[in-house]
């Protein structure tokens, strides 16, 4: 009897301490995938130019944003404001106190109009203006709703490189 | 060498409980302390000191930023729309499609967006500054006030009153 149960606690024993592994290990991905970097999935046509329409695989890290170091110019990675369980990936145009000018609707008519990004929020634009809702549409966007910034692509192969 | 086992063995351990720490804090419930008299009724009802030893600690669950579902009445902490370096505590008055009336009418609520507003109404700098916030920004539905221990209790949904709602 005392065989039998010295056999199952020395079971429950080693399934704890293989518990234990895998969730040290799911900590560890977390603390990487929110702190320093990680692969991101990113399609659509609002970024043409510089990435694909059917899907390229980025690196984005997650230090210079916290640090407040991203600037214009940054490809971000960003809460949509519209629905937040969903991210978009777009180009920072000004940050808080610089004036931006964009055109309203550049495939109709060349208005354009010019803004002042308020105190906290920064203004990000799709690189393909034609298809993209950006602050054009919802107009400047906390900083922090900022995820993360993209720096470099990993796939397709041959366009691997920095943006 | 058994003072460098030893040595290593801290080490190891709290690198571990750092891991685990950070992660249990950022997806499931963590700690936070309350400053200001924003929320006064609910947080800090006597806070003409400024002193952190009077300040409230509140326990946030992180649960709801799965779905991001919240519902009129939740105390929520959220990053300054203004200063991504602060937090902020409100309550949340009107949830996307609502109306609000304010100064200047009625606004509606834009999609994906919410309405908060200090309980203190007098001190409070909220949506009636800098309009509504999207969702993103919440970190945390406040559940509890935790410290100081005579105020120990549950922190309850309240519905605002409904001239404030314009439907």
């Amino acid at each position: 009897m005392s065989f039998l149960l010295g056999k199952w606690s020395a079971i429950a024993k080693e399934s704890i301490n293989r518990a234990a592994i895998v969730a040290k290990f799911l900590c560890l991905l977390h603390v990487t995938n929110t702190y320093i970097f990680s692969p991101t999935l990113v399609y659509g046509p609002s970024m043409l130019p510089t990435l694909n329409l059917t899907g390229d695989v980025v690196l984005s890290e997650y230090i210079s944003h916290r640090l407040g170091k991203v600037g214009p110019g940054d490809v971000v990675l960003i809460q949509s404001p519209e629905n937040p369980r969903k991210m978009i990936t777009k180009r920072i145009v000004a940050m808080e106190g610089e004036a931006v000018s964009f055109l309203v609707n550049p495939s109709r008519s060349d208005r354009s109009r010019t803004v002042v990004v308020p105190k906290g929020h920064v203004w990000i634009q799709g690189d393909n203006i034609y298809a993209s809702n950006d602050s054009r549409n919802f107009g400047p966007i906390p900083y922090g709703l900022i995820q993360g910034r993209v720096c470099c692509r990993v796939w397709p192969i041959d366009g691997f490189g920095s943006l | 060498m058994g003072l460098q086992n030893t040595i290593f063995n801290a080490f190891n351990k709290s690198i571990v409980f750092g891991l685990v720490g950070i992660t249990v804090t950022d997806r499931y419930a963590g700690v936070c302390p309350i400053r200001g008299s924003s929320m006064s009724p609910t947080f800090n009802p006597s806070s003409s000191s400024s002193s952190s030893f009077t300040d409230d600690y509140v326990f946030l669950e992180k649960f709801c930023l799965d779905k991001y579902k919240f519902s009129h009445g939740d105390v929520v902490i959220f990053s300054d729309p203004t200063n991504y370096k602060g937090r902020c505590v409100k309550r949340i008055v009107a949830m996307e499609g609502d109306y609000v009336s304010n100064v200047n009418g009625a606004t509606k609520v834009p999609e994906g967006h919410c309405w908060v507003e200090g309980d203190n109404s007098g001190f409070s700098s909220d949506s009636r500054t800098y309009g509504p916030i999207p969702l993103g920004l919440i970190e945390g539905r406040v559940t509890h006030v935790i410290w100081p221990p005579e105020r120990i209790k549950k922190v309850d949904r309240r519905i605002p009153p409904q001239e404030r709602l314009a439907f």
